[in-house]
């Protein structure tokens, strides 16, 4: 089996990511399917940094994980903003920017 | 580099089982689910890395990202209401076909990509970027090659946690009340039943488990003793059957 | 040549009056009919000098120039504004300023009860000076800017009374046509540039030596264009009679005697390019003997006598345009009975005029009759006039015409004959409604309408119209005093061989020939209109024929049928494919930009899964575009 394997592996999974964001309705699933795709991200890294012989990928998917976990903090708080002033947890309440 | 037997067999077995599991993240009803599934979909992936000899961030995957991140999610989800539940059935026409369509067409193309990708070179493998140890490693590089993003991203951490604050603070727009002004709206309002005060808790209890409710003095439930969740789900208990026993108290006739 | 530097006064004095009375204004409504009248005068009395001056000269020296001031100067196209004072020239500078003169003098009384007099005399001093500009210019394009200015009063007077619009409409018919035959001469100017390299008449004529006939046939062909349209030929005939819409001073100076001999003069001034371009001169004659017939048959109908006096003018013209063609033998021919032409038909056009005022402005002859009694004045130089046009000797039209006759019969082969007998046809056509004209005003019984009581017109009014009947006299005896006028005009015309060429017919059998055909006419008129009584209603149960000369010969309806509808339906369609078709495209790229503006909009629906949705849409194609340019 060859290292590339992780790679298609990663791919699946963020496909699987991307369709959730655009198919569920709530918007804590909908975050949790962008942390999957940052994942998928990460694992193709590290698994390049295998591949390669050099750590930069390792280095690059540690730099992601903060990122995310920064993300991950904000959009929350957002969220929870939200349903306090409209008791709706559905991403497609949000939609007074229609034309 | 051919990777070894064992490690094969892991993949063959944890891959499968991961990607089954981000589907079920997709597909459950229920949002707490979802975010078990993607905790276990994590954890694969820390092993994953491990096996990859990438100790140092196998580990933080698992404090870090399913440890913190996750568990922050499942705190946000019991805020926002465990059992709100999406209904699967689509409301924007069209999106379903569409967006399945498009990931499919992502998925089919990042696999041919791959397919067809080489990096120009077998595989080489970390044994020798983790001579010195895979912590060392990273080190080595992080503070040097990379202090700069290292430094940038302290500071995103930090911008984070202030704008986290800023937006979960909640800014009275009318004064808290005084005790004073308190206690007059206390009598001004409708009925004088309240003017003094609720009782304080466990003065009604009959027992101090917390799904069974207090009896008010006419002997009917209080609505405000118990969890609205609680009595929502049924998992209300009857006072009645925690009803003592009757004492006979009576002193009896000294003879 | 002599260069001279007073050639230029003969323009400047009328100019000078035009421009003072038109931005003079109110100011000068009291004497500005003297003042234009002395400009004229003063014109002419500086032609008379010249004249002089130039008698005293010998032949070759006789031509002179002035230039003024240099024009256009581009590239290898070099104009100077410059005047030519020729033998040619002399004689219609006389013509254009003594008639012009009379004239004046004539509309002092004539316009003296109309409130714009002042204008009036402007618009003549303008018309004196373009049409002085007009037979002086030394090169084409001078000649142009002369022609466009008599174009241009010829519309300003004919639209005198532009109340009525029935005045107005004519007056722009007549500038319209006018400028057809504008083309025309641009078109030559345009070509002589091209193939010659020059436009100057002298430049030009020796070009002619050298260029090819084709190009010089073409430029014939455009010129007698441009001669059709201001001398109202076929086929640009169809303004003069309404031109009549204008005061009559303005028909006899510029509808008889002047503006409508330009065509004559430009074709005459231009023999250089006929004498080289046979089927060029070949048109002219054709063009020439068709109006000539035209003019006349249409003259036999008329009840109007300004109108049949005009379809005279048309006839005469076709008469000189004819001789024009005829070659070298013509041309002094066709000029002699241009000058004479212009003193008995100016003098008619006056007698018309002076019986018109007697008359309450009445210019239906069927309401004249035995006006012979009440102005004698009037009718003996109308009738002197008269006598000159039907060519009884010894007046003036009995020798130009004859001569012209005798010249078509010369024309060789088989055209000479042919012409011959249009012409002698014509002559007698000419005495039938002439006559006729004579008879319905001054000795026919009376059929006045009531209240009218004619009188003699003014002594302003009748001398004038006694000086042109003096010339339709002798004139014609003058000129042929000797070949006159064929030896001084000879150097212009280039020697071209002796004139005494063998003839069809000896002078007096065309002579002969000539009278019985006038005699003719005259008798028929006699007898129809003389011994017989006139109805004053003009009958209805005529023949088809005189139907049809009553309609000018259809000339008005070939010209709506085949121009002007077609050319209303390429305006109307030009005009709707302009807002169709390009207004259209204008607001359709409006009406796309909003439709498409609104189908974009569509995308924006607020719900964030659909932008989600369209990002990985465009992350797909990102990554195709990727693979297909790796490939």
């Amino acid at each position: 089996m060859n290292p590339y394997n992780y790679l298609y592996l990663a791919g699946i999974l963020f496909t699987i990511g991307a369709i959730g964001v655009v198919v569920r309705r709530n918007a804590i699933v909908v975050f949790m399917c962008v942390e999957l795709m940052l994942n998928a991200a990460n694992l193709s890294f590290v698994t390049f940094s295998r591949i390669n012989g050099t750590l930069d990928g390792q280095v690059t998917a540690f730099f992601t994980m903060v990122v995310a976990a920064c993300e991950v903090v904000v959009g929350l708080a957002i969220i929870v903003a939200i349903y306090r002033s409209r008791r709706s947890a559905s991403v497609d309440d949000a939609s007074l920017l229609k034309r | 580099m051919i990777i070894q037997t064992p490690e094969a067999v892991m993949f063959w077995i944890l891959a499968p089982l991961s990607v089954i599991a981000a589907l079920g993240m997709l597909l459950v009803k229920k949002a707490v689910h979802s975010a078990l599934l993607l905790a276990w979909v994590m954890i694969t992936l820390a092993i994953f890395y491990i096996a990859q000899e990438a100790l140092f961030l196998g580990i933080v995957q698992i404090v870090v990202y399913t440890g913190a991140v996750m568990m922050l999610f499942l705190f946000i989800l019991m805020l926002v209401g465990v059992d709100a539940s999406d209904s699967l059935k689509e409301t924007i026409p069209g999106l379903r076909p569409i967006a399945i369509t498009a990931a499919i067409g992502f998925g089919g193309l990042l696999t041919a990509l791959i397919g067809r990708a080489t990096l120009g070179r077998d595989a080489v493998g970390l044994a020798d970027a983790n001579a010195a140890g895979n912590v060392q490693g990273l080190a080595a590089l992080l503070f040097s090659d990379y202090v700069w993003p290292f430094e940038v991203i302290s500071a995103l951490l930090i911008t984070a946690a202030m704008g986290a604050m800023v937006l979960a603070h909640h800014q009275r727009t009318v004064a808290r009340p005084s005790q004073r002004q308190s206690s007059i709206a206390r009598f001004r309002s409708g009925s004088l039943s309240t003017a003094a005060g609720l009782p304080g808790p466990g003065v009604f209890a009959r027992h101090n488990a917390v799904d069974v409710p207090a009896l008010l003095p006419d002997g009917t439930p209080a609505p405000t003793s118990i969890s609205a969740t609680l009595k929502a789900r049924g998992d209300m208990l009857e006072s009645g059957q925690f009803q003592l026993d009757v004492v006979d108290t009576t002193v009896a006739e000294e003879k | 040549m002599n260069t001279s530097s007073s050639i230029v006064y003969l323009i400047a004095l009328p100019l000078f009056g035009a421009v003072a009375l038109l931005l003079g204004g109110r100011r000068t409504d009291k004497w500005g009919h003297l003042l234009a009248t002395a400009m004229s005068a003063g014109s002419f009395a500086v032609g008379i000098y010249q004249l002089m001056q130039m008698l005293g000269r010998s032949t070759e020296e006789r031509a002179i120039t002035q230039t003024l001031f240099s024009w256009i100067s581009v590239g290898s196209f070099d104009i100077d504004a410059a005047l030519l004072l020729d033998q040619l020239s002399i004689c219609f500078v006389l013509l254009i300023t003594g008639v012009g003169t009379l004239i004046h003098i004539y509309s002092i009384s004539y316009m003296e009860h109309d409130e714009n007099r002042r204008r009036f005399f402007a618009y003549l001093n303008l018309f004196i000076a373009s049409m002085l500009l007009l037979v002086l210019g030394n090169s084409y394009l001078n000649l142009y800017v002369g022609w466009e200015g008599v174009g241009l009063a010829s519309y300003l007077l004919i639209g005198f009374w532009n109340q009525k619009p029935a005045y107005a409409t004519a007056s722009k018919k007549a500038f319209v046509m006018n400028r057809v035959g504008d083309m025309g001469l641009s078109f030559a100017i345009m070509i002589a540039f091209a193939t010659l390299g020059t436009t100057t008449f002298a430049g030009v004529a020796e070009a002619s030596h050298h260029a090819s006939e084709a190009a010089l046939t073409a430029i014939g062909i455009m010129l007698v264009i441009a001669a059709a349209g201001k001398s109202a030929q076929f086929p640009l005939q169809a303004w003069l009679g309404d031109a009549m819409a204008g005061p009559t001073p303005v028909s006899a100076l510029i509808h008889a005697a002047t503006m409508v001999t330009a065509g004559v003069y430009l074709i005459v001034r231009s023999n250089f390019i006929f004498d080289a371009a046979p089927t060029a001169q070949l048109i002219v004659v054709i063009v020439g003997a068709i109006t000539l017939i035209f003019g006349a048959l249409i003259g036999t109908a008329k009840d109007d006598i300004k109108k049949a006096l005009a379809a005279s003018t048309m006839s005469q013209i076709g008469y000189m345009i004819l001789g024009a063609g005829l070659g070298p033998a013509g041309y002094a021919f066709a000029i002699m009975h241009l000058l004479t032409h212009g003193f008995f038909k100016a003098g008619m056009f006056l007698g018309a005029g002076s019986v018109m005022h007697g008359m309450n402005d009445e210019v239906n002859m069927r309401k004249y009759g035995n006006l012979r009694k009440f102005m004698p004045i009037t009718f003996v130089t109308f009738g002197l006039g008269y006598l000159a046009i039907i060519g009884v000797p010894p007046f003036a039209g009995f020798y130009s015409k004859d001569l012209l006759i005798e010249t078509a019969f010369d024309a060789g082969g088989i055209k000479g004959p042919i012409l011959g007998s249009i012409t002698l046809l014509g002559a007698a056509i000419t005495a039938f409604y002439m006559t006729r004209v004579m008879i319905l005003t001054f000795t026919s019984k009376a059929r006045w309408d009531e209240n009218t009581h004619p009188h003699e017109s003014p002594w302003l009014m009748w001398m004038p119209m006694a000086v042109l009947a003096v010339g339709s006299v002798t004139t014609g005896f003058l000129f042929t005093r000797g070949d006159a006028l064929v030896n001084w005009l000879n150097p212009v015309f280039g020697d071209h061989g002796d004139h005494h060429s063998e003839h069809l017919f000896e002078p007096i059998v065309v002579s002969m020939m000539a009278l019985t055909a006038v005699a003719i006419g005259v008798a028929i008129a006699f007898f129809k209109y003389q011994r017989a009584d006139i109805p004053a209603v003009a009958p209805t149960q005529v023949s088809f024929f005189t139907r049809f000369a009553r309609k000018d010969l259809g000339q008005d309806g070939f010209n709506e049928a085949v121009f002007m509808r077609p050319g209303q339906k390429l305006t109307s369609l030009l005009v709707k494919s302009d807002d169709r078709v390009v207004d259209g495209a204008v607001r359709g790229v409006g009406r796309l930009a909003i439709s498409s503006g609104s189908w974009l909009r569509l995308s924006q629906t607020g719900f964030a899964r659909s932008y989600a949705a369209f990002i990985l849409i465009g992350a797909v194609a990102l990554i195709a575009g990727i693979w297909v340019v790796t490939q």
